[in-house]
């Protein structure tokens, strides 16, 4: 598993698209422009990243409500996952969904999701689907350490341990649960180790590595494709924000976002990158840039972009 | 060319033609296979099928929501729920999942699933094996709800059910399984949301659906003694609601009798009455009368299970208040 330059170039192209993106986000939320709510995934960008580029185009995943991470590093476009942030009728759910119902099955991506553990049984579903129709095809069910305490999450990875599924469930385990502090909920330090409850591999990895994330999933995926079977990764990372923006910090102290934040994932990968010789500062100046002129664009495509019809609230209701 | 079979027997000849003539179908849930499904459905369809028969541990979220994601990417699922009350474990997946997909996905993805689940009591079963919550799901947009009442219906809306690419929620009543009917050999389908009447008549309208039908049929023949001509409407669907036939019905015989066999706050028989009352008050004659089971859990004692849940001499009293006689 030797990752081409031009591999990892992409990887750090796609966790600033994530970063960008979210800043914006919180920023546009904060100045009242976002209606709903929003969970942000700043501090999480290698988990994504590092998952989706050891999928292909035609693999599936679903998501949490914390999902433009996971939207973005499958292929999703900047502009319409703003515009769908807008409610605009040009957004990737024509405005229907919002931040966290945000889909599109031609990327594979099965839907975030507003019911903790909800994606868990549907990503389970789509590997079962890939088995029946006999393709090579993966799912990745991306959920929270708060979903690893949902029966979703037990009965999907016991289905797909019974079946050998091609499903890969991914565990961010960011630590908190809303706001509360997940080690007072449950007994079981890793969330991996629930893995040997179902006869499957139980990996821990660190979540702001996005190598180290992308070379577990890729075993995790290959297993899968050879017909062995769900793998389950727990990554450790953090969420710099609260649960939702506007939630005021009560429940994390300053060192502990701090000390997590001096773990962040795009700069580590920029030392790496850059002592590596796999480009130098100026080439990583020159993506930031490019990154910034497309969030730019995407967020004007959201302001510009026509309001949905009210014709339209009545529609797409049955197929 | 027609010949006799069990409501049963319907079904499982609906599962095996259409994952004869698609091979999307597939049919998962809880001993389906070998065993052939708690009340036989399935008989045989294991070993015509090899592969597509999926037996599934006792984990109703995990397997109704892996059909949902099944149907999601390009299968045709159909899975069976061993009775329906435990659908309420599996309610995220149909309500908040499947039910929402398409629209919250703005219309770019289906969900083409099939739940069927047996309903009903009169079999002493007591409250967590013989309720119907079809209220529940009918209320839902994006879902469809079939209740079929004979072995025709059963095998031609099943047919319809899984040809649809909506999530479908399909209740077969326990006490029909064993029931015979005509059931013709050729292909045919029941379309959704279009209700069949089952007895025309002039002086009295009988809305209702499932087992009730039969009960509302014994009722008016007993009725019919007496001089009282009874028209019975099949709802077959109860989402979508055949409104038309409904009101057609009630502007004929100017009297409405709503029967359902599930608690009556609430119910497809308050829906019904609340249609008619908005759309067609003008041509009542009497006040609209609903039947339906008294409001407490189904128990298991025979005896007090035959006062809770509704009987053909509740119609019948009710049908005679309706016509003043």
């Amino acid at each position: 598993m030797e990752l081409s330059h031009e591999k990892m170039i992409t990887m750090y192209r796609q966790m600033l698209r994530i970063r960008y993106f979210e800043d914006r986000v919180s920023k546009l939320f904060a100045e009242g422009v976002l209606p709903g709510f929003v969970h942000l995934y700043l501090g999480e960008e290698a988990v994504a990243v590092g998952v989706c580029s050891a999928l292909n185009d035609d693999d599936y995943i679903t998501s949490t409500h914390r999902g433009h991470g996971h939207i973005i590093a499958k292929g999703g476009k900047l502009d319409r996952a703003m515009a769908e942030l807008y409610g605009k009728k040009t957004g990737y759910n024509k405005g229907k969904g919002g931040s966290m119902h945000m889909a599109h099955t031609e990327l594979g991506i099965l839907g975030a999701n507003g019911i903790v553990g909800g994606g868990i049984p549907i990503a389970t579903g789509a590997g079962l689907s890939a088995k029946m129709r006999g393709t090579k095809q993966v799912a990745v069910a991306f959920f929270g350490d708060g979903g690893s305490n949902q029966g979703t999450f037990h009965e999907s990875i016991n289905l797909a341990s019974a079946f050998d599924l091609p499903v890969i469930y991914v565990c961010e385990n960011n630590l908190y649960g809303v706001g509360t502090r997940q080690s007072k909920v449950r007994k079981v330090e890793h969330i991996a180790d629930r893995a040997v409850g179902y006869a499957i591999p139980g990996v821990i990895v660190d979540g702001n590595d996005v190598l180290a994330v992308y070379r577990a999933a890729n075993e995790a995926v290959e297993r899968a494709r050879r017909g062995e079977g769900p793998t389950l990764i727990e990554c450790k990372t953090y969420r710099w924000h609260t649960h939702f923006e506007g939630e005021p910090d009560t429940y994390r102290t300053k060192e502990e976002v701090a000390e997590w934040k001096a773990k962040e994932p795009i700069g580590r990968f920029e030392v790496y990158l850059t002592t590596e010789k796999i480009a130098t500062a100026q080439e990583l100046e020159s993506i930031r840039r490019e990154v910034m002129d497309e969030l730019e664009a995407a967020v004007k495509f959201a302001e510009t972009s026509p309001e949905p019809e009210l014709h339209e609230a009545l529609e797409d209701v049955y197929a | 060319m027609m010949r006799e079979l069990t409501y049963t027997q319907a079904l499982g000849e609906a599962l095996a033609e259409e994952m004869r003539r698609d091979e999307r179908v597939f049919v998962m849930g809880l001993d389906v296979g070998p065993y052939g499904g708690a009340f036989g459905v399935t008989q045989g369809l294991y070993d015509m099928f090899p592969g597509r028969v999926l037996d599934m541990p006792i984990s109703e979220a995990g397997y109704v929501g892996a059909a949902v994601g099944a149907a999601l990417t390009g299968c045709r699922p159909v899975v069976e729920l061993q009775y329906s009350d435990w659908i309420t474990i599996a309610s995220d997946q149909l309500v908040n999942q499947a039910a929402n997909m398409r629209y919250m996905f703005g219309g770019t993805c289906s969900v083409p699933m099939v739940l069927r689940a047996p309903v009903g009591g009169y079999l002493s079963a007591a409250a967590q094996h013989s309720h119907m919550f079809e209220s529940w799901f009918g209320f839902v947009p994006g879902l469809k709800v079939v209740l079929p009442a004979t072995p025709y219906d059963a095998k031609g809306l099943l047919k319809a059910a899984i040809r649809d690419d909506n999530p479908v929620i399909f209740f077969e009543h326990k006490q029909l399984y064993k029931v015979k009917g005509p059931v013709p050999e050729e292909d045919y389908i029941v379309p959704l949301g279009k209700a069949d009447i089952k007895r025309a008549g002039k002086d009295v309208t009988i809305v209702t659906y499932s087992y009730m039908v039969d009960f509302s049929l014994r009722a008016a023949e007993q009725l019919a003694i007496d001089g009282i001509d009874v028209e019975v409407v099949d709802l077959r669907t109860i989402s979508p609601l055949d409104e038309e036939t409904i009101l057609e019905s009630v502007r004929k015989t100017n009297r409405l009798v709503a029967v359902q066999e599930t608690w009556r706050p609430f119910g497809v028989v308050a829906e019904v009455s609340a249609i008619v009352a908005e759309k067609a008050v003008d041509y009542l004659d009497a006040p609209i009368k609903r039947v339906a089971s008294k409001f407490a859990p189904v128990p298991f004692s025979p005896n007090l299970e035959r006062y809770v849940l509704p009987s053909v001499d509740d119609i019948v009293a009710a049908v005679k208040e309706t016509v003043g006689s």
